[in-house]
């Protein structure tokens, strides 16, 4: 057998990836040379991993050069698997790393989806410490910010962060190709705990669907536990059109998101800043969402030096209903969360519609008041949403009612 | 092979240096060395000329004068940093002399000054006493240098000059304006790098001071930082820095988001700890994590309106910004990063001139360092002790200079923010490759993963009891980055050579950094 694949990175500014290259031969064993940044201290580690990854992917007779600059473990394996795999096509075994306890917390349904912070697949560095900027959400990239020929090095290096990386208390997001080649970077993605599944460039209830079976059977075959939910992405007039019929699509979307960098190119108009051409889009994601029961979520902002313009572009999202916004650079996170959470008036006032309720219920009044004004029930329900909304963001203890707790946000 | 004794904090050091005996760190404040400072000769009017002209015609002519000759100790200071086109003028002309054997004590050496490593080879230079940053302190790690390394902080420079253990024979002061006379400034001229303080210590005790110049004006010069009566020449080159590696036109702020996390969570540290309030003080230095730590610190001090009484630090136009703001009343200047800083040194007088004797002199009667409420630093490597390195990188090769660092751990809260690893290699450690700060100095080791507070700060313990900041032990963060990098590293292969010993504040030696193999 011959063949020889190559994978990974390295050159002048690669930091905490490798280059791995392997030439497959019909005999004489494994050959395997490393250069290593970080030789001195561990340049044994990275033989003995290579060489226990060869075994495991079966090569007994192979060259195999290591190029490294710092690459952590999962990442060795995951070159390691890539350019075994472009060396062979055919390899059946896969190297997976230990799934790790901080990787196998379940889905959750109802939650903060307030910041999603995006991460280009095919670059581990920006993996490691995603978590520590405590976004609601990380979502590992495999469609716009994975060049065509690294779609495969993606899937590999995705898979194994989702068993290994510690994102903290972030929802585990993968955001998938379109079409065909999106349901097969399911089968690398979906056995291992991903919670939500991003669903690019949907048009048709039916793509919903496709994803929501595929990953069924994976997680059936792989006997995992626990769900995986489904955020499509409405990046076309089409999309935008049938918002509600997708949401509704199939039980396990949560939530419905807009893309407006295609959805602009596709009718045609200039994206602008004050985003006129795009406010029926954005009107009609936010009610298909509400609508089949998900949650709204607008697109980026995607000038990372512009603090004040995030702030007004997540003001008017709010002020249309959306629950939140997508992030490209981890700057952009504490603006988000400030943005989206209750103003201290807001939360003041939700506060003394929810007492005066409560209190006009214990004395079994049918009618509310606070002050002058009759309150309706509708106001009640928002009023409530609104603490629910300060508590998950640690705005409002959960015993406000007797701590004295003014409901101050910080 | 040189005598190794083992000294306060279990390090194993050169007993000698260079032929001269040393002595190793007892502990913090535990060395009181006795008798008089050091002194230069006295002089006489009557050997310079009346007319106040002591212009030489080139540097050989002036080392001659000087009486330059085989074994002696040429000074040289750091502020053109690595736009420096002196230091190497002078060896240069020292070997057409056909000198040898010369004891270089720079206050640092920079990348600019590779090309030494030629004469150090050829026996001109023997060997070099001072931070040694980039190539210098490669060809010292393996082991090439004749003699011993000796690296000082600025205070420790100061001290070694001023007790008499360094003897500067003839010092050479880069002087971006000056005049016939010998008074020198830095705050102007086309080489402009704003202060000379490092270049104060041996203005006042070496045996012969040359300064050099490329902007020569009528006496008086004003202001002199140098005073023309400690000057016996003065020499005219056509260019004695090249500007844009002297000062920055603009220092930037960290883009790198978990530095910035750093910066941030340093500052809020700060700030739940009880340390900014009115009429506090800090320094920080000139790289991207502290200059984005003071701006965060700046952010809250706006917010809740409080003002510093003085800043301390390599100025950078950060710090002038939050002077001319009214958000300090001073900035204590130790060295001038940037051309805002140059330009608020000429034109404000609250941005004061300070000098390694003000600020870090250990063997004086107190210093400013000690002055300062909280001291934010860089390091390469932090210990579960809290020991730091900050010279030598965790394969073992000498990269860095001290500075002020050592200096800076007198101050009252000093605070670490480092990355917990860089690429795959950690910066918490079992046990630092070389020891530069004792871990009973340092306070506060902030990390991206969270805060770790040295045990034996429980005052700061109590006062962020109950703060939402990510308090950690630093055992459980050292922990954590193995798991990710895959265990601990390897211990760097060093031979037996000591090819450099590191002096604490009080001259004593605390670390010698080994030679590396391959």
């Amino acid at each position: 057998m011959a063949g020889r694949g190559e994978a990974g990175s390295r050159g002048a500014g690669v930091r905490s990836d490798c280059w791995i290259s392997v030439e497959l031969r019909d005999g004489g064993g494994l050959e395997l040379t490393v250069a290593s940044k970080v030789a001195s201290m561990y340049g044994e580690r990275i033989r003995t991993q290579v060489a226990a990854g060869c075994r495991a992917l079966g090569l007994e007779h192979a060259r195999v050069e290591v190029d490294d600059q710092g690459a952590v473990p999962f990442v060795l394996d995951a070159r390691l698997e890539c350019a075994a795999r472009r060396a062979d096509p055919g390899l059946a075994r896969v190297l997976l790393p230990e799934l790790r306890l901080c990787c196998a917390a379940p889905a959750v349904r109802r939650r903060l989806r307030r910041s999603r912070l995006y991460l280009p697949g095919n670059q581990p560095k920006l993996f490691l410490n995603a978590g520590l900027h405590l976004p609601d959400g990380v979502i590992l990239d495999l469609e716009d910010a994975v060049a065509p020929a690294e779609k495969d090095a993606a899937r590999v290096l995705v898979r194994n962060a989702l068993r290994v990386v510690d994102f903290g208390a972030a929802e585990r997001m993968v955001r998938i190709n379109q079409g065909e080649r999106g349901l097969e970077d399911l089968d690398w993605v979906a056995p291992h705990n991903p919670h939500v599944i991003l669903v690019p460039k949907v048009e048709d209830p039916a793509q919903v669907r496709a994803v929501a079976a595929r990953v069924a059977a994976i997680r059936k075959k792989a006997k995992a536990a626990g769900e995986v939910f489904l955020m499509p992405i409405i990046e076309s007039a089409l999309g935008a059109w049938r918002a509600f019929e997708i949401a509704a699509a199939d039980p396990s979307v949560i939530a419905l998101a807009v893309g407006l960098e295609d959805y602009t190119a596709d009718i045609g108009a200039p994206r602008t800043l004050e985003g006129r051409e795009s406010f029926w889009a954005r009107c009609q994601v936010v009610n298909g969402a509400v609508a089949a029961g998900a949650q709204p979520i607008d697109t980026v902002f995607s000038d990372v030096a512009d603090e004040d313009g995030l702030r007004a572009s997540c003001a008017e999202a709010k002020a249309l209903g959306f629950v939140g916004k997508g992030c490209i650079h981890p700057r952009q996170i504490a603006v988000v969360h400030a943005a989206f959470a209750p103003t201290p008036d807001e939360l003041a006032k939700a506060q003394r519609i929810v007492l005066a309720f409560e209190q006009a219920e214990a004395q079994g009044l049918g009618v509310v008041a606070l002050g002058s004004k009759m309150i309706d029930a509708p106001v009640v329900k928002r009023a409530q949403g609104v603490l629910a909304t300060a508590q998950a963001a640690g705005l409002l203890s959960a015993d406000w009612r007797g701590s004295g707790d003014e409901g101050v946000a910080r | 092979m040189t005598k190794l004794v083992e000294n306060a904090a279990g390090r194993l050091v050169p007993a000698e240096i260079n032929g001269h005996p040393a002595v190793p760190y007892r502990g913090v404040g535990r060395y009181r060395p006795q008798g008089r400072k050091a002194a230069p000769p006295i002089r006489s009017c009557a050997d310079y000329p009346a007319d106040g002209d002591k212009t030489a015609p080139d540097l050989g002519t002036a080392l001659q004068r000087a009486g330059l000759r085989d074994g002696m100790t040429i000074g040289s200071h750091h502020h053109l940093r690595n736009g420096d086109l002196v230091a190497n003028q002078v060896f240069r002309a020292a070997a057409e002399l056909g000198v040898k054997d010369l004891r270089w004590v720079p206050s640092a050496a920079f990348p600019c000054h590779a090309p030494l490593i030629e004469l150090l080879e050829s026996g001109v230079i023997h060997h070099i006493e001072g931070s040694m940053n980039g190539p210098l302190g490669d060809y010292c790690s393996q082991g090439r240098m004749r003699g011993m390394g000796v690296l000082r902080s600025h205070g420790g420079r100061w001290q070694a000059i001023q007790d008499g253990e360094v003897h500067i024979d003839i010092a050479v002061i880069a002087a971006p304006t000056a005049d016939p006379f010998g008074n020198a400034t830095g705050d102007r001229g086309p080489a402009a790098c704003g202060l000379l303080g490092f270049a104060l210590a041996d203005s006042l005790y070496a045996d012969h001071v040359i300064v050099v110049t490329d902007n020569l004006v009528p006496f008086p010069c004003i202001p002199w930082q140098i005073q023309g009566n400690n000057v016996d020449q003065v020499v005219v080159l056509d260019r004695i820095g090249d500007a844009s590696k002297i000062v920055s036109g603009t220092t930037e702020i960290t883009k790198s988001p978990d530095r910035l996390l750093i910066a941030e969570l340093t500052a809020r540290f700060c700030d739940e700890a009880g340390i900014v309030r009115d009429g506090f003080s800090f320094q920080a230095g000139a790289g991207g994590t502290a200059l984005s730590f003071a701006l965060f610190l700046r952010d809250i001090m706006r917010e809740r309106r409080i003002k510093a009484r003085f800043v301390r630090g390599g100025s950078t136009r950060y710090l002038v910004d939050m002077l001319e703001e009214g958000l300090t009343d001073y900035i204590l200047d130790g060295q001038t990063f940037d051309l805002a800083g140059v330009r608020s040194m000429r034109e404000n007088p609250g941005h004061v001139n300070t000098s390694p004797f003000t600020s870090y002199n250990w063997h004086g009667k107190g210093n400013f360092a000690s002055l300062l409420d909280a001291v934010v630093l860089g390091a390469t490597e932090v210990d579960v002790d809290f020991n730091a390195n900050v010279v030598t990188h965790s394969d073992g090769r000498l990269l860095h200079g001290i500075g002020g660092w050592m200096n800076c751990l007198a101050g009252r809260c000093t605070i670490l923010p480092v990355p917990s690893f860089r690429d795959r290699i950690p910066v918490l450690v079992d046990r630092v490759t070389t020891l530069c700060g004792p871990g009973e100095l340092i306070d506060v080791v902030v990390t991206e993963r969270g805060i770790a507070v040295n045990p034996l700060r429980q005052d700061l313990l109590a006062k962020l009891r109950g703060s939402s900041l990510p308090l950690r032990d630093i055992r459980d963060l050292k922990a954590e980055v193995e798991e990710i990098v895959g265990g601990p590293p390897a211990p760097p292969e060093l031979g037996e050579k000591v090819v450099a010993a590191i002096k604490w504040v009080d001259g004593t030696v605390i670390d010698g950094v080994r030679e590396v193999k391959g």
